[in-house]
């Protein structure tokens, strides 16, 4: 006997079905853009607002960075929503923002103190994620809180673009995919300042270390060695100090009689103001070692920094990411625009983070969503310039910007308080580049992304 | 040799702050049983009349700077430096100086109301109470000045004659390696002198005859008709001024910020734990030694036998005296040990 088969599917609903299907896939991204609501952690939905968090160090020894960076952050916010001249987003390219918020949602922001320390910036960044419904954190200025916040925010499942952190592990063994990293580190302020070590200092040098006891002090120091090793530089000693020490007196007096000639302050901040000051009122500037002048470099420097050590940074070579006085376009739209608001020229902790919170915005701004899966496609392998570090690259491998990197010198005849450091040298970014999986950088794995859902 | 002298002179230099800090702590403690944790508030407050005293004396004029060109920026030209030229500039330079005789008067008010005002009211109170209350005054002044001030340290240089380092080791006809910043030296003379004056005040005077006994037997010295409440008012204001002074003069070693008062609180109470509660010999000896312990524990040699003692190097000390002798070195008999 026959069995007839028959199916549910009439050949009505088999035409009926194709079309609809068909008709969503070639539809245009515009009915699709909020296709990924409710798919992810803190999504604004149709609020007319979107919230950044603004995590950066109000107190402790990075609070005045963290004072310039807060500045920063509302001059971009004020950019970013139409407000005031519009500063580098007159000059970024390419750009997809248009002054009018993002995705037509106005920016709002919170604040939080990470206090330079690790455990009170996670609790200001959760407090942030859970309660305030930021879709993105931004700040800090110590690479101990920025991996920790980096940490969190990968666990939370939203964006975190680092403020300033210059260790080497930011984007190396503690990478994470949700966390992005536009500062340059101490390998490139290593492989920067060597050249121009050896040029005016020789080969034979022999050089004590002083280091910051956290992650950014001991990449720091690894990368500072190499470099200088690599030139002929023997090293005498590398003696840990405690962040925050204030007095530095009884690790520089061992300094005056270890037979080094160079003394290298693995310092930052109110550190390393403290550490160089206190190097000189010990007279070691004066000195002569082996037959040369007693020198010491400071590997990271910065404007702010530079101030407050006042006359004591003569003539000290380091390395910065970045320069109020820089002569390109999009350096000199942030320092009029930053300068018309407050008074005084933005420090490079507020360059990068103004530079970051445009990148965040203006990556949204293509994905068409604050979705971080997205969002972090449009950042990775990201390609742009007029940001006043010339071509800069966001590799997709580690979430390292490449970019020159600036070597500096503090000036001699400074023309006004904020005229400290003279730049000496424009690094080209060729020479500060190395391989994801470089032995300085090996161990971390930048893992899925994460929505928070 | 050299090192070793060097690692003496920081010594000395640390542990003459340490005792200078500690001798005010310990003398309230003495006279009148209070554990005072608002000491480490009074030394940042000294610390600040030097800040002020620096702030009022570069008062200045707002003049636009024209090596700017990117936006308009100023320059300030202080008022003492447009109206009497170098001599603006000297009084300026000398801005420390200036402010430890503006120290003593405005600490010894500060000392006085504090201790009229609050610190008074429990004095039968437990030493626990004592300790929550003095607390939360420390946090309310520092949040004062925070909030005046900023969170940031201000640089308050010492005057420029001596702001470069001696040649010692030339003088004592030693290495000529051996050098050390005339401001530490100063600073070590500096708290010899104030341990020295505290000294004769509470050994040769009436008044310190009178304070001293009413430190062994208060009772004894009320029945006599003396008003010891009054005196050890005295003392307080005392106590202030020294933790004051030693503040201002801080300054040029280590800018000082909102938070410096509880840095050295917690130093000021290992030393007066070492020394013995209430011993003024026992803090000026604790703060020298466990200033040299801790220079010493900060030689490269040292620390290659045991990694991180220049970071322990006090507390350790100061849990061995608990455990072995709970009175400190100096204390009376009885004090800490029931």
């Amino acid at each position: 006997m026959s069995k007839i088969i028959t199916s549910k599917w009439s050949r009505r609903g088999v035409l009926k079905a194709g079309a609809v299907t068909g008709a969503a896939i070639s539809a245009p991204m515009f009915f699709t853009r909020n296709a990924f609501a409710a798919e992810f952690l803190n999504d604004p939905g149709s609020a007319a607002n979107v919230t950044f968090g603004f995590n950066v160090p109000q107190t402790g020894a990075y609070a005045d960075e963290g004072g310039d960076e807060l500045r920063a952050y509302q001059l971009a916010v004020k950019h970013i929503n139409g407000e005031g001249d519009g500063g580098m987003m007159n000059t970024m390219k390419p750009i997809s923002l248009s002054g009018s918020g993002v995705l037509g949602k106005k920016v709002t922001y919170v604040t939080g103190d990470t206090q330079t320390k690790s455990d009170a910036a996670r609790a200001s960044a959760k407090r942030m994620i859970e309660k305030d419904g930021v879709t993105m954190v931004t700040g800090g200025s110590s690479s101990g809180v920025a991996i920790a916040v980096q940490s969190l925010c990968q666990e939370a499942g939203v964006i975190f673009m680092a403020g300033l952190t210059h260790s080497n592990d930011t984007t190396g063994k503690d990478k994470r995919r949700n966390g992005f990293r536009h500062f340059f580190n101490a390998y490139m302020s290593g492989a920067a300042l060597g050249p121009v070590l050896e040029k005016n200092y020789g080969n034979e040098r022999n050089a004590y270390h002083l280091t910051a006891d956290y992650t950014w002090g001991w990449t720091q120091e690894a990368s500072m060695i190499a470099s200088t090793e690599n030139i002929g530089w023997k090293t005498a000693a590398t003696v840990k100090t405690p962040v925050g020490a204030g007095d530095f007196s009884q690790f520089i007096t061992p300094v005056l009689n270890s037979g080094a000639d160079t003394l290298i302050l693995n310092h930052y901040g109110k550190d390393m103001i403290n550490s160089l000051t206190q190097a000189v009122q010990f007279g070691l500037r004066d000195k002569q070692v082996n037959g040369k002048d007693f020198t010491i470099v400071v590997p990271l420097y910065s404007r702010l920094m530079a101030q407050g050590a006042g006359d004591n940074v003569k003539g000290i070579f380091g390395s910065t990411n970045w320069h109020w006085s820089l002569p390109d376009a999009g350096s000199q739209a942030f320092v009029k625009s930053f300068g018309a608001e407050y008074g005084f020229p933005p420090s490079q902790a507020a360059h990068t983070c103004y530079v970051q919170a445009l990148l965040y915005a203006d990556a949204c701004e293509r994905a068409g969503t604050f979705m971080p899966s997205e969002v972090i496609k449009q950042l990775e392998g990201y390609k742009f310039d007029g940001m006043g570090n010339g071509p800069t690259e966001y590799r997709a491998e580690d979430h390292q910007c490449f970019k020159d990197v600036l070597v500096v010198k503090g000036k001699e005849n400074p023309s006004s308080q904020f005229d400290v450091l003279e730049v000496v040298e424009v690094t080209p970014r060729a020479q500060v580049e190395y391989k994801p999986d470089h032995e300085m950088f090996a161990g971390g794995d930048l893992g899925p992304a994460n929505n928070g859902v | 040799m050299d090192a070793i002298f060097l690692q003496v002179l920081n010594g000395l230099d640390k542990g003459g702050a340490y005792a200078l800090i500690a001798l005010g702590l310990t003398l309230v403690f003495g006279t009148l049983g209070v554990v005072n944790f608002a000491h480490g508030a009074l030394f940042m407050l000294g610390a600040f009349c030097a800040v002020s005293v620096q702030s009022i004396l570069t008062i200045s004029q707002k003049v636009r700077d024209e090596s700017i060109t990117f936006f308009e920026a100023y320059k300030e030209i202080p008022y003492l430096e447009i109206w009497w030229g170098e001599t603006g500039s000297i009084i300026i330079d000398y801005a420390v100086p200036i402010s430890i005789v503006v120290a003593i008067p405005v600490m010894l008010l500060i000392g006085l109301a504090m201790e009229r005002g609050l610190i008074r009211h429990f004095y039968k109170r437990t030493h626990a109470e004592q300790i929550l209350v003095t607390f939360g005054l420390a946090i309310v002044v520092q949040e004062i000045i925070k909030a005046n001030f900023g969170a940031n340290p201000i640089p308050v240089p010492a005057p420029d004659i001596v702001s470069g380092s001696a040649n010692i080791g030339t003088w004592l006809g030693m290495s000529d390696t051996i050098v050390y910043p005339w401001w530490r030296l100063i600073y070590f003379v500096f708290s010899l002198t104030v341990i020295a004056a505290v000294f004769a005040f509470l050994q040769l005077t009436t008044f310190g005859m009178v304070v001293r006994a009413g430190m062994r037997n208060r009772e004894m010295v009320g029945l006599l008709g003396i008003d010891i409440q009054r005196k050890f008012t005295i003392v307080f204001g005392l106590g202030a001024v020294v933790a004051g002074v030693a503040g201002a003069m801080y300054t040029p070693m280590l800018p000082p910020d909102y938070h410096m008062g509880m840095d050295f609180l917690v130093l000021s109470f290992v030393v007066v734990v070492v020394g013995g509660m209430g011993s003024l010999g026992g803090a000026v000896a604790a703060g020298f030694l466990l200033g040299l312990l801790q220079s010493f524990a900060a030689m490269n040699e040292i620390k290659s036998l045991i990694p991180g003692i220049d970071q322990i190097i006090i507390y350790l000390v100061a849990v061995i005296i608990i455990l072995v002798r709970p009175r400190g070195l100096f204390g009376r008999e009885g004090v800490m040990e029931d």
